[in-house]
């Protein structure tokens, strides 16, 4: 019996490849296992090889694992683009239609089931995906039942006939397998799971839901992968609360749409990816300038340009914090988990609009488009603060010879009260002009350096929770090890292997990109000898942002990946022997 | 009631004297007074050039925003608070330029604000370039040997992308001109008024005496119907698009905001933010 195996079907784009995918992972998930799993895929809809790895274990998973166990093939490309994953002894399905055939040289086993001709019996080819799952559970020893709910749950409204029918391929692929390989094969048995209930939910999912359960009322968006399952979820859900989603013409109107509503008190969002934060640029600008809350997410995608769409990429990074012109303070924040991305989506809400300012929420690819198993989230944690977001209606009269209301008072903490448009004695001018205290243009010296101060000084005081996720449990570490995003997984899963070889190894993953938690992480490269950072992109952004802040240049050494595929364990493990 | 008097506050505008501009903020204020709004009702939104400031001269909420984006600004501010009147406003450079992208689909979308461009027909916060609204020939700073691009027929172009509402009219007919802004309010949709404002800095040819010369009131035209489509298209194409009045009303089409599926009638500003926890756990429930 074993704890944990990987699985991979792969076909051609449209195929249905997702979908199978989805129904095995949702019906594992069900009887408690932790599911895993990436998407390899490409910009198109119909054609090219697509495919569906997915890891299945008897505890918590964030990483895609170094090989695979079983591979189902509804095309020869996918085998001999896939076949070298497998481990030893490991099996592959193949459509008989296509004749499978594997290297010689590989000691794989390879079994030829007629998945499309069964499903054509049954009624339609387009049932050569249940099959393949009924051919999956014989291998794993999971009784054909384990799918009975998902399959009636996806098919209900097609009526009990498809349902029926679908099992009956499920079964017989499941037969069939049987038959060929005589029974049950060793070394794919898994140990029961906990059975207990959780997610299977990807972060743009978890993001959405956030943003749904702090408060979010309208969105502007445009569409853009890997970020659009943000936009479609609000569409779903928004007006079950009486809110809405536009979607926009451009990118540019999305965010600048966003900020008109959330200067007019609607806790309203975008989100994009590169080429749409590219575009959102000077609109970051002018919620900086006008001190208007905004929350902005940034699925990363592979760069520059239209780069990679479709693949992970960590290349975002100083774009985020330094992008749009002149100065103003924002904050960019890094879930690192799928958990972490949902209490991410609600405090973003709050710094927003309590610093009132820009809120840059960051993810990668692999992070919102990954899809796992998710422990049921804390409703307790959910809380909505608006800072000094005036909640009256009427406000008391000014001393302001026009009546105008001190939108842009200076403080001590650099933030101002805030009305909102609307409310008696509330009127004011905003504007990305510099601006006196009622927002009326100002070009006076005076007045331009206690207002650039006051915006900036709003940052000085922020509180976040857990700006590094640390795991230190040595006092003098060889290595230390930092990533942020969707790293973690594979981090946490490389160092107990580095450990085993003898090294002593601290992990921080960075949850707060900007303004950088500079004490903390000098605390943590105190205590290792070696710091190593790990990163998709070519330049190595996050070693950059820690020597300027941090210093001890000598430590730092860079563990890149940019070819568009997220990091394995094994990767993260050798690259590291060789830098120490 | 507040008079037009109330949406007046001291700052002096920054505009050259005879400016056209001066007159459609009066106009501005003379119509939002006559709707019967008070000056915390209403929220105007401008884009940048000498136009863009307008959103400072009016005692109401203001906001002045970036470069070509006053309408998504003035969007968001609408479906945030529909009880909020919402003007959009800025130059022919804002809107028919940079903005034009957010102009064309504001006019399809049709969400319940009033635009109202101050076109000129030339850039003059940056010294006398060539506009969109130029007219072929026009010599300017950037087009030193005349404009050889052809002028966008702005008011052709909102009808056939949808338009509910398309107006125009010249700055110095303040009468006319707050009438036609009282019905852009009062039209259940997105209404676009372009405003004849001349420079008298840098654009020497479109002159008011050009204007007056040139533009046809539609009050003149015999039985013109607004509300057909066709004649406003042939009635716009036979004047070169120089006219003045209201051009064309669909007084049936329902606004966005009365469109969008699930939208709540209550300003969005003023809705509970918080959720319930049975409601978290019937959607936590849906991914599981």
């Amino acid at each position: 019996m074993i704890d944990q195996l990987s699985w991979k079907v792969g076909g051609q784009q449209g195929e249905g490849i997702d979908s199978t995918g989805e129904i095995f992972a949702m019906a594992l998930n069900r009887q408690g296992y932790y599911l895993y799993s990436y998407r390899h895929f490409s910009s198109r809809i119909k054609g090219g090889h697509t495919n569906n790895k997915i890891r299945v274990s008897t505890s918590e998973t964030r990483s895609i694992s170094d090989d695979l166990d079983i591979l189902i093939a509804f095309d020869q490309e996918t085998i001999d683009v896939n076949v070298h994953e497998l481990r030893d002894g490991g099996v592959v399905i193949g459509d008989s239609k296509f004749n499978p055939t594997v290297p010689e040289d590989l000691n794989v086993r390879l079994y030829s089931v007629p998945f499309t001709e069964i499903a054509s019996e049954l009624g339609t080819s387009l049932m050569k995906n249940m099959v393949a799952i009924g051919a999956t559970s014989a291998v794993l020893g999971l009784p054909v039942e384990s799918y009975l709910e998902v399959v009636e749950e996806i098919f209900a409204r097609k009526g009990a006939k498809v349902v029926e029918k679908n099992m009956e391929a499920i079964q017989k692929g499941a037969d069939r397998f049987n038959e060929l390989s005589g029974g049950q094969i060793d070394g794919f048995q898994l140990n029961k799971a906990d059975g207990k209930k959780r997610m299977f939910m990807i972060g743009n999912d978890a993001i959405a839901l956030g943003f749904v359960a702090g408060g979010v009322r309208f969105m502007s968006a445009y569409p853009i992968t890997p970020a659009s399952e943000i936009m479609e979820y609000l569409i779903k859900k928004l007006p079950e609360f009486g809110g809405t989603v536009i979607q926009t013409e451009d990118e540019i109107a999305a965010c600048t749409m966003a900020i008109g509503a959330n200067y007019a008190g609607v806790r309203t969002i975008t989100s994009s990816a590169g080429p749409g934060l590219s575009l959102m640029m000077e609109a970051l600008g002018l919620s900086g300038m006008t001190e208007v809350p905004l929350v902005v997410v940034d699925t990363q995608r592979g760069g520059p340009s239209t780069g990679l769409p479709t693949k992970q990429e960590q290349s975002d990074l100083m774009a985020m914090i330094y992008g749009t012109h002149g100065e103003i303070p924002k904050v960019v924040m890094a879930p690192s988990t799928v958990e972490e991305a949902f209490y991410d989506a609600v405090e973003a809400l709050n710094i927003a609009e309590e610093y009132q300012i820009p809120v840059i929420l960051l993810t990668d690819l692999q992070l919102s488009l990954g899809k796992q198993s998710v422990e049921p989230l804390d409703y307790s944690r959910v809380e909505i603060r608006r800072g000094k977001l005036n909640p009256k209606e009427e406000l008391p009269d000014t001393d302001d010879k026009d009546g105008y209301f001190k939108r842009y008072e200076v403080t001590e903490d650099g933030i101002s009260p805030r009305v909102i448009p609307g409310m008696k004695n509330g009127i004011h001018h905003v504007t990305g002009v510099e601006h006196d205290e009622t927002g009326k243009p100002s070009e006076v010296a005076a007045n331009r350096q206690k207002q650039m101060d006051k915006r900036l000084r709003k940052l000085q005081n922020l509180r976040f929770n857990v700006p590094v996720v640390k795991q230190a449990p040595h006092e003098e570490a060889d290595i230390l090890l930092v990533g942020f995003n969707s790293t973690r997984g594979v981090i946490e899963e490389a160092i107990p292997r580095l450990e085993a070889d003898g090294l002593k190894v601290n992990h921080a993953h960075i949850r707060l990109i900007h303004p950088f938690p500079a004490d903390e992480m000098k605390s943590m490269i105190d205590k290792a000898k070696n710091v190593i950072v790990v990163e998709n992109n070519a330049t190595g952004q996050l070693a950059n942002i820690l020597k300027m802040n941090v210093g001890q240049h000598e430590k730092i050494k860079n563990l890149l990946k940019y070819d568009g595929n997220p990091f394995l364990p094994s990767e993260v493990v050798m690259k590291c022997k060789e830098l120490v | 009631m507040a008079t037009f008097k109330d949406f007046r506050n001291s700052i002096k505008p920054n505009w050259c004297p005879g400016c056209g501009d001066f007159s459609v903020q009066a106009a501005i204020q003379r119509a939002a007074a006559n709707v019967g709004l008070e000056p915390d009702d209403l929220a105007v939104v401008s884009g940048i050039g000498c136009s863009g400031r307008i959103s400072g001269y009016i005692k109401s909420y203001g906001f002045h925003g970036i470069h070509g984006r006053s309408l998504p600004i003035a969007q968001g501010v609408k479906m945030a608070n529909r009880d909020l009147t919402v003007i959009a406003s800025g130059g022919d450079g804002d809107g028919f330029a940079i903005g034009m992208g957010h102009t064309v689909h504001a006019i399809r979308r049709n969400i319940d604000i009033t635009y109202i461009v101050m076109d000129n027909q030339i850039y003059g916060l940056t010294k006398g370039q060539t506009s969109p609204r130029s007219d072929v020939g026009f010599k300017t700073k950037s087009t030193p040997e005349g404009s050889v691009e052809s002028a966008i027929g702005v008011m052709e172009l909102a009808l056939t992308a949808g338009a509910t509402f398309v107006a125009q009219s010249f700055s110095t007919d303040l009468k006319e001109l707050t009438s036609i802004i009282e019905a852009g309010i009062n039209h259940k949709g997105f209404s676009l008024i372009n405003v004849f404002s001349p420079c008298v800095t840098y654009n020497k040819v479109n002159t008011y005496d050009w204007f007056k010369e040139h533009l046809v009131s539609l009050s003149t035209i015999e039985d013109y119907d607004s509300s057909n489509r066709m004649m406003a298209m042939q009635t716009l194409m036979e004047n070169k698009g120089l006219v003045k009045g209201i051009i064309y009303q669909d007084k049936v089409k329902p606004s966005y905001q009365d469109l969008a599926h699930g939208y709540s009638k209550e300003a969005l500003a003023k809705v509970d933010l918080n959720l319930p926890e049975e409601k978290f756990n019937q959607l936590m429930a849906e991914f599981m």
